[in-house]
């Protein structure tokens, strides 16, 4: 399976990951609905928070509609999901989103769109077990 | 699954049993901001089915569930009305914040019926997918008149906008059978099985006044069908009475949104706020998501709370052998069991595969929803029984019978204490030894209400009817039966003890419904954190909570994630046993489903409103004054010696301290005649001071004022209390 790894001392904190994604999430480009998210720290720099495939999030469905995909990543059915956002509230990281168009959570699905456009190589595909 | 009885082994078999009495075609509705702005009437005596308009008066001040529930009583009874008769309604509705699937908690029906136990209203709350699917099925509400010739089904299709009534002959009642065959029968596949809910009652509930009705929901983790109880009250009992074997509602299409809210990021944004909150620390508060609510029963045993051998003590040195740490080990815990969409509270634990040793389906292995708290204390402690797999056993029999366990528990109790100081015996027990810890005397009792045979025919009368029995008919002393059996208006007490609480006390007697803890459980702020020093005090926490939790069965919701869970920041709150973040999340949803903008005072004024009319039904049906908020002197005191000397150092010193009487030279029958005079009068004053606070005479009746500042003044409510004003 890949996912997206980072080195978030490369980021420059240039959102265009967050274009990428949303663009091909939801065909416009709006960081708000970008399932990578790029949040600049107190001190200096950024963290970028992207889900990395664990699958917490499939135990807490109540229906079910969360599963792993053919690749190994984690997917939402979205014909299944009754839209309660537990998997939201309980990402041991925080990568899965709600936004207030939506009435279903979004996730990362590991294209690699965003690693396409980084200019400084601080997201990237990487094979994961 | 088959119990045996009939030689019908498959469903299909047994559908072509069923014979159409009835069939209704609706038009759909689409529900707006929480409500589907009608209701449904079915009388099963003459299979009317009717639509009825809700109004914005209505919602404005019954808002939903038990408000609902208690209105169409109202206009469905009259004074003489008992719950036997075909007049008797048993109301169905959730509440407009009901079936939303953001926030934990929000699956709630409530149910309102007249109680044969109480002859007064009851509303007991219930999850399970029965009220939100009803909701979306086009019907804020389901009201259920008449009394059917032979057992009948009522078919909600809220896919094809029909409801039928079918004559069902051959299903057993029993709800592990019964709610796992209608899945079956009623769903469209293996995969729609997750649409369909079933109430169904029990054997037991034929015979006895305790009969419960069991609400289902299909685990598609488990694949099994799951069952939570609207135990109180014997509502169970009324739905056989009216010959109904089940209802069963399909809704296939639920989303996110199925509740269509004015404001649908705001509940959502709350619902994952209290996700994270539990996620992060259930843990380290109640762990509710890993035991469910078996966690109390060591907290209670600590604080000498946990009922013991009818209420006579607070703690047992066994009380470890069924505590959470036991429990855990039987539970088959999934991250999902939850009783709605949603709910990571998951308190609705489980064992999934428990082996019967007794009764009809001895030998067969069987799901145990549960246990929760108050059947442990219920079943077990209270009957001094300590084997996790008895209580488990007599759990699961309660629930497919159709009978409540705290009634059950509370009831067996009594009994146990009567039959150890031979107030009854094996000649009027028919040969059971029913002493306390015989938890095979117990289950035979069970089984005996199933069959409706011997002295459990007796005993599911419950504790008001048997004392008039045990009195009459084996000669007792109805002073004493009067002062240990653990009913108020007629209901059997709920799983605390409230002898060293006077707020408890008031919890539990200054209801409406009777004793049960949902209106006030005001233990630990009055005893263990002593927050309520002053009768004024106690007062006004039995003014604010009861409304407080009323609210829940007015919106559809489950009291737990308002305190089961608390913010980090909690204690540090001006009001930390409020909590008030929790509050505010309330207002928040009720505002963003309704879209009116409500305070958290509105909410207690919500609240007030049906409690209040609740109250004025009581005394319409007969009780809801001064003398019906009486309890047992157990509920107050010490009763027998045992129970104070077991305690003397504490009741002792309280003498001393609280009563100004040295107690030294005195025997324990005069000390405890003392201890009792003070501890009842300050019960009266308990009652004078809620009554003040509360809006009602000194005789409990709600005054015209109150009434009026309410909005509730309709002339035949006012008809009323005017016999009863100065």
């Amino acid at each position: 399976m890949k996912v997206v790894e980072k080195k978030a001392e490369l980021c420059i904190g240039c959102h265009t990951c967050e274009q990428a994604c949303s663009k091909v999430l939801f065909k416009v480009e709006d960081p708000e609905k970008s399932a990578i998210r790029i949040f600049e720290k107190a001190d200096e720099g950024f963290d970028i928070n992207v889900c990395n495939q664990c699958g917490e999030c499939i135990d807490i469905c109540p229906v079910e509609a969360i599963y792993k995909g053919k690749n190994g990543n984690v997917m939402i059915n979205k014909e299944k999901c009754v839209g309660c956002f537990a998997c939201v509230g309980f990402c041991p990281i925080s990568a899965m989103r709600q936004h207030k168009d939506y009435t279903q959570p979004f996730k990362c699905i590991s294209c690699g769109a965003c690693t396409r456009e980084c200019p400084t190589e601080a997201i990237f595909m990487k094979e994961k077990e | 699954m088959s119990c045996g009885k009939c030689n019908k082994t498959t469903v299909e078999e047994l559908k072509k049993t069923h014979k159409l009495l009835a069939e209704f075609d609706y038009e759909p509705v689409k529900v707006e901001k929480g409500y589907a702005n009608r209701t449904l009437y079915v009388n099963v005596s003459d299979n009317k089915i009717e639509l009825k308009p809700v109004s914005e008066e209505l919602k404005e001040k019954f808002i939903g569930g038990r408000g609902f529930g208690l209105w169409y009583l109202w206009q469905a009874v009259t004074p003489e009305t008992k719950w036997n008769d075909p007049e008797n309604e048993i109301i169905i509705s959730s509440g407009p914040i009901g079936g939303i699937t953001q926030y934990p908690g929000t699956g709630k029906s409530y149910v309102v019926s007249l109680s044969p136990l109480t002859n007064i209203p009851i509303d007991s709350n219930v999850g399970g997918y029965f009220g939100p699917f009803l909701k979306f099925s086009g019907f804020d509400a389901l009201e259920i008149q008449g009394k059917a010739e032979n057992d009948v089904i009522i078919f909600i299709d809220g896919d094809n906008h029909k409801i039928t009534i079918e004559e069902a002959p051959e299903e057993c009642v029993d709800s592990h059978i019964l709610a796992e065959q209608l899945t079956e029968m009623y769903a469209d596949s293996e995969e729609g099985k997750k649409n369909v809910s079933v109430v169904s009652a029990g054997s037991a509930a034929e015979h006895t006044r305790i009969g419960m009705l069991n609400f289902s929901y299909y685990d598609v983790r488990r694949k099994k069908v799951k069952l939570k109880q609207a135990g109180r009250g014997g509502i169970g009992t009324v739905f056989r009475d009216k010959k109904i074997k089940a209802l069963v509602i399909k809704f296939s299409n639920l989303k996110g949104d199925s509740n269509n809210p004015a404001d649908f990021d705001t509940i959502a944004k709350t619902g994952i706020k209290l996700h994270k909150e539990i996620h992060d620390f259930d843990d380290l508060q109640n762990s509710m998501r890993k035991t469910g609510t078996t966690y109390l029963v060591s907290i209670m045993n600590d604080y000498d709370l946990l009922p013991t051998c009818n209420f006579q003590f607070g703690n047992h040195p066994e009380a470890h052998k069924i505590s959470s740490k036991v429990f855990k080990n039987y539970f088959n815990i999934t991250k999902t069991d939850g009783c709605w969409y949603g709910c990571t509270l998951a308190c609705a634990k489980s064992v999934d595969v428990f082996k019967l040793k007794t009764g009809p389906y001895k030998g067969q292995k069987v799901i145990v929803d549960g246990p929760e708290y108050e059947t442990i204390a219920g079943v077990g402690s209270n009957c001094g029984i300590f084997d996790p797999e008895a209580v488990l056993e007599c759990n699961f029999y309660c629930d497919t019978y159709g009978v409540d366990t705290i009634s059950f528990g509370t009831l067996c109790a009594f009994v146990m204490e009567c039959y150890e100081r031979g107030i009854i015996n094996k000649e009027t027990t028919g040969g059971l030894e029913l002493k306390f810890g015989n938890w095979k005397a117990q289950l035979e009792l069970l089984h005996q209400m199933a069959r409706g045979e011997g002295f459990g025919k007796i005993a599911g009368q419950g504790i008001k009817r048997m004392k008039e029995i045990f009195a009459k008919d084996y000669g007792a002393d109805i002073n004493f039966l009067n002062d240990i059996g653990m009913e108020a208006k007629g209901l059997e007490f709920a799983e605390y003890m409230p002898k060293e609480s006077l707020a408890q006390q008031g919890g539990f007697g200054l209801t409406n419904k009777g004793p049960q803890h949902d209106e006030a459980w005001l233990i630990f702020m009055d005893m263990v954190n002593k927050q309520l020093p002053t009768f004024e005090d106690k007062a006004e926490a039995l003014h604010y909570f009861p409304m407080f939790r009323t609210w829940f069965s007015l919106v559809g919701l489950c009291k737990l994630p308002w305190n089961d869970i608390v913010p980090e920041d909690n204690a540090e709150t001006d009001e930390p046993h409020k909590i008030p973040e929790h509050v505010q999340n309330y207002v928040d949803l009720f505002t963003a489903v309704t879209g009116k903008k409500i305070t958290k005072e509105d909410l207690i004024l919500q609240s007030e409103r049906v409690y209040n009319f609740q109250r004025v039904f009581n005394i319409r049906m007969g009780k809801g004054r001064r003398k019906h908020d009486d309890i047992p002197y157990r509920a107050v005191g010490p009763v027998t010696v045992e129970e104070y000397e077991s305690r003397q150092e504490r009741y002792d010193k309280q003498l001393k301290e609280e009563v100004g009487i040295n107690p030294e030279g005195m025997t324990t029958e005069e000390k405890i005649k003392v201890l009792r005079e003070y501890r009842e009068k300050r019960y009266e004053k308990l009652k004078d001071a809620v009554y003040k606070r509360r809006g009602w005479t000194m005789d409990g009746v709600p005054k015209l004022e109150t009434l009026k500042r309410l909005g509730i003044d309709y002339p035949e409510v006012v008809e009323i209390i005017k016999q009863y004003l100065d």
